[in-house]
């Protein structure tokens, strides 16, 4: 039961937050800013907030010299292509742990967990020796296959979770109305889960679209996605702050939509459901 | 609660996942496991025979070594006192009643879907750049010496970076840990006497005392293998050489593979502790 | 048709054996109430004619064919769920029409009984809503309908009612009878309320711990139950037992007296004890009589106007006739 508190206590609440928020977002919100002004005025002394003179330029120049597209092509392609194929994967076991559990189930859910806390680093070498035998180094597909592997635990496990919450009784009670296995998942179980499958794809397109290990160690030009494209401006060149930052707004933008309809999945999905 | 017929199914449907990780488990480890064993240089002659521990040693013994043990604690325990003090702090604050409340949630969150190399990047540049980063402007305006951050600060540098990105995760969990205390309890304690800061201390705080784990615990996975920030800032100079770098380094820089392989074995066996602990938190919540 | 018939069904859970060796016989058009404590296998046993859960061994019959191993959707039962289990994406007319979707049932008969169920169940102005916009009480009756267009040879009911508030649980109970009659069908209804078992069942089958204790009509279950277990689970408020001398007087270890068949009075009796709680229904009064010496309370029941207050004493009196003698296995002798 919420009471009511007073408006002085309010009104401080407010603007505290709203400090403390604009700060924490700040760093963003220059980004933007920074990228919309000239080069010069993006390094002018004192700096400049909002009384420049708005520019496109910058966006122009990045999308024309660096082939933006490509990256942004292939950051699609990877993020989107390991999150659609590990959900393929992850239905039907995450369907099996919620409905027909055995006493495995657990232990197998928390093996599949304990897999994504692998370092990185200490695999390194063997997978990238593996690719090269595979000849899939620096190609999406293989990166594909990377990000789809390191977030099948938790596709499988977000997916495990939404499942739980239909009761078995209505897959029962299908069963009882004469559906197969098959048409019990295409109608009941398939639309019943639809808001969960659709928050699972969502955290993990964000998840893999900023992945920066893997895409980092395994790509050079040709299967490079954003995060490298980002990376390649790490040695600077002149005046550049303008230019980077319009790069990285075009990286950052589409996750940072998609992520804010996504805040509640992050924390099942980021903790495993040990905080509800 | 199934028969017979949906069983042999549900196992026939959960055998890719498992194959599948099975596989990318087990190939990799065995893999590193082995060359952890030899002397080999894939540039410099290739496979030179079994060393038996050898390089386990080098590797614990090289001068590199404890300081690239010391950055990872520092950066590790850092970030984490950073993030979950202002965490909570945070969190208490977004869940008392004001005006704009979601919006401000989004400006605490959006951090954690930047990219790290974007992340970084930007700081490096924009923030902490002595000649053009707006901290050195700060700097000036209060008439100090502007600061070489990522040479001469490197630590709190990349330590503000990261933590910059980590503080929503925090927030967030401790947000939905706080929200989900039930309001009559704070209601009873009030009604028992308990001043404001008793009850944070005696209600609150343990009440959130799982969310913290967790959230400690699953920063303290990614954060011993954080990459990209230290790629982009300093690439592992002025100090901020972390295990996982140096790892790296060995292998992809100076092509010390089975060097490097001995190291990661060690970051396998590091990561596996802290996972074990948070398995465990994991999995008694399966049970409930 | 719906003849069901189980031939030393068995089914157990890893080491746990929850029903041992089990026969019985359901009759077309009978309406069966299975209907014992909470874990005595009465929902298993539902569960294992619908084809839900495998039998460990024994055979099923429907309708003289063995449907030991057909799948639940092959057995041309209905069942009714006690969480109602609709589904929740769907209309209350989608929500009726799918079993027949499945069966392949085509458009222009499915209207048909779609639109009769809906007027024999009164949902016809519902029928564009989702379950969730929709009562306790009409979700119940969208299961029902659901049920009911299958044209199913039986009825499996497991505890439809229990998530009903009193009243329309009442009103419920009497539309299913109502139904019954009217359909003919064989019904399996599964409760534990002894009060819906006497009410609805032509024959009630009573169990525990997966065994069937007794089984027949409710008025033979209360005249002559076969042992104490039945003799308490069945009537309300529960039998009195008597242990210890008195009888022994009747030459049995226990007896057992219906609280309806004592009657109480202020100036003589044959036992005498105090009044505890009196509670009052208007219609009845259930007096709680302590210090007997009989039992540590005896429950009695009386008219709605009798006024003992709490310490009074007060006279009892059994109906010889009534009283049930046990043995020392609880059996029942005459």
């Amino acid at each position: 039961m919420a009471r009511a508190v007073t408006t002085n206590r309010k009104i401080i609440n407010t603007a505290v937050a709203w400090g403390i928020g604009l700060l924490v977002f700040f760093p963003i919100l220059w980004t933007i800013l920074t990228s919309f002004k000239t080069e010069a005025q993006a390094i002018a002394d004192p700096p400049i907030f909002l009384g420049f003179d708005w520019t496109l330029e910058n966006y122009a120049v990045v999308m024309e010299r660096s082939d933006y597209g490509k990256y942004l092509w292939n950051s699609i392609v990877i993020a989107g292509g390991s999150t659609i194929l590990g959900i393929i994967i992850a239905v039907p076991a995450a369907w099996s742990m919620a409905f027909v559990p055995s006493k495995k189930t657990k232990d197998i859910l928390l093996w599949m967990l304990s897999t994504k806390m692998l370092p990185a680093v200490g695999v390194l070498y063997p997978i990238y020796l593996l690719f090269i035998k595979m000849g899939i180094l620096d190609s999406k597909i293989g990166l594909v296959i990377v990000l789809m592997l390191i977030n099948l635990p938790i596709i499988v496990w977000m997916l495990y979770t939404y499942f739980k919450e239909i009761p078995g009784e209505i897959l029962e009670a299908a069963r009882m109305d004469g559906a197969s296995l098959k048409e019990e998942v295409i109608y009941i179980l398939t639309p019943m889960a639809i808001p969960g499958i659709a928050s699972t794809l969502l955290l993990n397109v964000i998840l893999a679209w900023n992945e920066a290990f893997w895409t980092l160690n395994l790509t050079a030009a040709k299967a490079a996605p954003l995060t490298a494209f980002i990376a390649s401006y790490s040695s600077p060149e002149g005046l550049f702050y303008a230019k980077l930052s319009a790069a990285s707004t075009m990286a950052i933008a589409p996750i940072l939509i998609l992520g804010w309809f996504s805040q509640k999945q992050l924390v099942s999905g980021l903790t495993f459901g040990a905080v509800k | 609660m199934a028969t017979q017929h949906s069983r042999s199914a549900a196992r026939l449907m959960m055998a890719p996942a498992v194959i599948l990780l099975l596989g990318w488990m087990l190939v990799p480890l065995t893999m590193t496991l082995y060359f952890s064993f030899k002397k080999y240089l894939p540039m410099r002659g290739g496979d030179l025979g079994w060393v038996g521990f050898e390089n386990y040693i080098r590797f614990v013994t090289s001068s590199s070594f404890w300081p690239s043990v010391v950055t990872t604690l520092t950066i590790v325990g850092g970030v984490l006192l950073i993030t979950v003090v202002l965490g909570i702090f945070l969190a208490i604050l977004l869940n008392q009643p004001m005006w704009g409340q979601g919006i401000v949630r989004i400006l605490v969150i959006a951090p954690f879907f930047v990219m790290p190399t974007v992340s970084a990047l930007v700081w490096k540049n924009m923030f902490m750049d002595p000649n053009y980063g707006l901290l050195s402007y700060l700097w000036e305006f209060f008439g100090a010496q502007p600061v070489e951050w990522l040479s001469k600060a490197s630590m709190t540098s990349i330590i503000t970076i990261v933590s910059w990105q980590w503080l929503p995760f925090a927030t967030l969990i401790l947000l939905t840990a706080i929200q989900s205390l039930d309001s009559e309890q704070l209601e009873a304690a009030e009604m028992d006497g308990a001043s404001a800061p008793k009850r944070f201390a005696y209600i609150t705080l343990p009440h959130l005392g799982r969310a913290i784990t967790v959230v400690i615990l699953i920063q303290t996975i990614f954060l011993l293998s954080i990459f990209a920030e230290i790629f982009v800032t300093t690439g592992g100079a002025f100090g901020t050489k972390t295990l996982s770098y140096l790892i790296f380094q060995r292998v992809l820089e100076s092509q010390n593979v089975g060097l490097g392989s001995a190291g990661g074995v060690y970051a396998i066996i590091l990561a596996n502790i802290v996972a074990i602990f948070l398995m465990r938190i994991v999995g008694k919540n399966l049970d409930a | 048709m719906g003849r069901i018939t189980l031939d030393k069904v068995t089914k157990s859970f890893g080491d746990v054996n929850v029903i041992p060796p089990l026969d019985l016989t359901i009759n077309d058009g009978e309406f069966v109430v299975f209907v014992g404590p909470s874990g005595c296998g009465k929902s298993t046993l539902l569960r294992l004619i619908a084809g839900l859960e495998d039998v460990t061994s024994g055979q099923i019959r429907i309708d003289g064919e063995d449907a030991t191993n057909l799948p639940p959707a092959k057995r041309k039962l209905a069942m009714v769920f006690q969480s109602y289990a609709l589904y929740p994406h769907m209309s209350v007319r989608k929500n009726i029409a799918f079993p027949m979707k499945m069966a392949g049932v085509d458009e222009a008969e499915q209207k048909k009984r779609i639109e009769a169920a809906a007027k024999a169940l009164n949902l016809t102005d519902y029928l564009d809503r989702r379950p969730g916009q929709l009562s306790g009480g009409q979700r119940q009756r969208v299961a029902i309908g659901r049920a009911i267009v299958r044209e199913p040879s039986a009825f499996l009911f497991d505890e439809p009612l229990s998530n009903l508030d009193a009243a329309l649980r009442v009103n419920m109970r009497l539309e299913i009878s109502e139904l019954h009659n009217q359909l003919e069908t064989t019904m399996i209804y599964v409760t534990h309320d002894q009060v819906e078992a006497m009410t609805m069942a032509d024959k009630i089958v009573v169990l525990r711990a997966g065994h069937i204790e007794q089984v027949g009509s409710p008025l033979e279950l209360y005249r002559a139950p076969r042992n104490k277990f039945v003799a308490g689970f069945i009537g309300s408020p529960k039998m009195n037992f008597i242990e210890g001398a008195v009888a022994q007087q009747h030459g049995a270890e226990t007896i057992g007296i219906r609280p309806e068949h004592i009657t109480a009075s202020e100036t003589d009796g044959m036992w005498s004890g105090k009044v505890g709680v009196a509670e009052h229904l208007g219609s009845d009064t259930f007096l709680h009589v302590h210090d007997s010496g009989l039992a540590e309370t005896i429950t009695v029941r009386v008219n709605g106007e009798f006024s003992l207050r709490h310490g009074d004493t007060v006279y009892l009196t059994p109906e010889m006739d009534k009283v049930h003698k046990f043995d020392a296995q609880g059996l029942r002798f005459e």
